[in-house]
């Protein structure tokens, strides 16, 4: 007998809604309301909405909670960071250098030479691939050597989390071959185009909200499809799902690669919209802080994910300009928050407490109305 | 690089190498035997751990004033009783932690982690608030200072000797308390089989929360160890957090002895190497040494043999 074909619609008419809000927020509210210099931040805010995204596939359907996802991030934005030093780095400008044409940083540290690894970076298309590719080879090579003997859970997060520790070190510790604590700053041109100014910035943008819309829209397809599913149930009952004769293991790396891939596009917009690239975007803390984005949008939901960076952000923002000392306060009360009391995060308490109201306002046709603008689905529980 | 010192100048460099791996070695043991008990026994994943740590340091700080404003005779034994209060403040402070959160979330680990991350937060900028952002230092009493001479060539500090005796000191009463106690019997039987223990007539709520106190205390008097051979700072515990776990995790979680031999391999891997390459270096490859060694074996050295 032939099951019943369950329909799982790409994007239901509820996501559609959603999607097309994030949209106007994005590409239109944003830029009308705010000056260059906020917009410019904003979107350094939106490059952390794509580490947020591939966490939510990992960490809330997946279970596998990265704390490392820095790494993925520093990686892209230094792949990024070093075509854009090269490129600043003619023998013209670094005329007063004792070695001329070789970035400041390595002039500084008595280097003659460049170093063999940065060659291919004068290069703009191998640097694209770069940028995505290194990363994902890494976190594939950590998903390999992890998945496949079943390390999962806590023990994978404190090894990411060493990971980053290791990677902060060596990038401190290297100041020669990578600008040390500093990073890599000073940056101007991309392929000959100047990045500093405002029209520069507010392009940027607007290529960065297309790219975040394209990792969602990648992020929705995953999450609806099969694999999705299988995820969730691996997320469950790992167990059942291998002995129905799938291998784990192979899902599991593939969307850890798929999450490390998301995070390196971030991060290389991040080195092009902000002009530098430094370890305090690879190690521990930034990388635990990056979770916090996606578990206060809601872990599950991938929108959520967009609007819980956003917010956690312009937050930080806001309370390190007016008051320092409560931010932290703030931050850790919110770690806690979302973990003891909204564990689904905003998309949860929108799905629980709004959405019910505004099907109160209107109790006909619910699927028309602004009342399926939730950015959730909450129909499962969170991993246990 | 050899050939410049003569050989007894090679042997004091070694055997002082060797020893300033000994210090680094009891520090890492300290650090990791309140996680041993609370990650290894209970499989609490506490990130505010190095916080609880950073507790002791600041209690034992608190005490080195009070005894030099009030009671300046009693100065030179104030870092025992600074300890017990170090212990007593740590543990209380651990056992609301367990009231008030972990034990919702014993289900959840990864949930725990995220819980735990904010508390440091919070603990941090609590100490930054109270204590002020500088690092803080204690005043050493006169009979820790200064270095015992073995030979003419081979000095070693004494507070370092005193940071080893007390390692050796809190692992051996970790030991006999997991080991040798109805309580460590009962908090091996919940780590077993949590149903079972509580069907045999084990509190284990209460076992829990003494459980977590005890380990949080333990960090506290690593913490206040520490202030004899550096100061302290808010955000020092950080520091602390990613070797303190990869030392429970190499050796096994659940094995006392497994985390003292990977104290012992890391510390001495760590400071043999700091002495041919740079300190940074060193601890790059140690660490990805360890992590490498865990994704070969990811039970780590000394496993215990569990039927889950």
């Amino acid at each position: 007998m032939q099951p019943m074909p369950i329909k799982h619609p790409f994007l239901t008419r509820r996501d559609i809604v959603g999607y097309a809000i994030l949209a106007a927020v994005i590409f239109v509210a944003f830029p009308l309301l705010l000056e260059p210099f906020r917009l410019n931040l904003f979107g350094k805010y939106l490059t952390y909405a794509f580490v947020a995204v591939g966490l939510v596939l990992c960490w809330g359907v997946g279970g596998i909670l990265s704390l490392g996802q820095g790494i993925f991030f520093g990686l892209g934005g230094y792949c990024m960071a070093m075509f854009l030093k090269l490129e600043a780095s003619t023998p013209e400008n670094t005329s007063i250098q004792s070695t001329p044409g070789i970035p400041d940083f390595m002039d500084w540290n008595q280097l003659t030479a460049l170093p063999w690894w940065w060659e291919p970076f004068n290069s703009l298309f191998f640097t694209l691939i770069a940028v995505v590719i290194v990363p994902v080879a890494f976190a594939f090579i950590i998903g390999v050597a992890m998945f496949r003997r079943r390390v999962g859970g806590v023990y994978f997060a404190i090894i990411t989390q060493a990971i980053a520790a290791i990677l902060t070190i060596l990038i401190i510790g290297q100041q020669g071959f990578t600008g040390g604590v500093n990073g890599i700053t000073d940056l101007r041109t991309f392929n000959g185009w100047d990045i500093r100014t405002n029209d520069a910035k507010t392009l940027l943008y607007f290529v960065n909200g297309a790219l975040l819309f394209a990792v969602l829209l990648i992020a929705q397809f995953v999450r609806k499809s099969k694999l999705g599913r299988l995820l969730i149930a691996m997320r469950d009952q790992e167990d059942r799902v291998r002995f129905s004769g799938y291998d784990v293991a192979n899902f599991k790396i593939f969307v850890f690669c798929l999450g490390a891939g998301f995070a390196a596009i971030g991060g290389a917009m991040f080195t092009l919209q902000v002009g530098f690239m430094s370890p305090t975007f690879v190690g521990i803390v930034p990388s635990i802080e990056m979770v916090i984005y996606a578990a206060v949008g809601g872990r599950l939901s991938i929108i959520g994910a967009v609007y819980g960076t956003l917010l956690v952000n312009y937050a930080k923002t806001t309370f390190s300009e007016s008051f320092p000392e409560l931010w932290l306060f703030g931050l850790g009360a919110l770690f806690i928050a979302v973990v003891m009391a909204f564990p689904n995060g905003l998309a949860g308490l929108w799905a629980d407490h709004v959405e019910p109201r505004l099907k109160s306002l209107w109790p006909r046709g619910d699927a028309k109305h602004p009342a399926s603008t939730s950015p959730a689905t909450t129909e499962e529980t969170p991993a246990e | 690089m050899f050939s410049d010192y003569s050989m007894s100048e090679l042997t004091a460099i070694f055997a002082m190498q060797g020893f300033a791996g000994l210090i680094l070695f009891s520090v890492f043991v300290l650090m990791a035997l309140g996680l041993a008990i609370i990650f290894g026994q209970m499989g609490v994943i506490n990130m505010a751990h190095g916080e609880f740590m950073i507790l002791g340091a600041y209690v034992t700080y608190l005490m080195s004033n009070l005894f030099a404003d009030y009671m300046p005779a009693l100065f030179s034994i104030y870092f025992f009783i600074a300890m017990i209060f170090a212990f007593i403040a740590s543990g209380a402070l651990g056992m609301l932690v367990e009231w008030a959160l972990i034990r919702h979330l014993y289900k959840r680990p990864l949930d725990t982690l995220l819980a735990t991350w904010g508390l440091s937060l919070i603990l941090q900028q609590l100490y930054r608030t109270v204590f002020g952002a500088r690092e803080v230092g204690v005043t050493i009493p006169d009979w820790m200072m200064g270095s015992l001479p073995l030979t003419d060539l081979i000095e070693v500090p004494i507070n370092g000797i005193f940071v080893m005796v007390l390692a050796v000191g809190i692992s051996v009463g970790v030991y006999v308390m997991l080991y040798r106690s109805g309580w460590g019997k009962q908090v091996r039987a919940i780590n077993n089989n949590r149903q079972m223990a509580d069907a045999v007539g084990i509190n284990t709520a209460w076992t829990d929360r003494m459980t977590f106190a005890i380990g949080c205390g333990v960090a506290g008097v690593a913490g206040s160890a520490f202030t004899m051979i550096g100061s302290t700072g808010p955000t020092a515990g950080q520091l602390y957090i990613v070797d303190t776990f990869l030392v429970v995790v190499f050796g096994g979680a659940g094995s006392l002895l497994g985390t003292i031999a990977s104290a012992f391999s890391i510390s001495q891997a760590q400071s043999i190497m700091e002495f041919f390459i740079s300190g940074s270096m060193a601890k790059v490859l140690t660490l990805l040494t360890v992590v490498g060694i865990l994704m070969l074996r990811p039970q780590g050295l000394f496993s215990l043999k569990l039927r889950k």
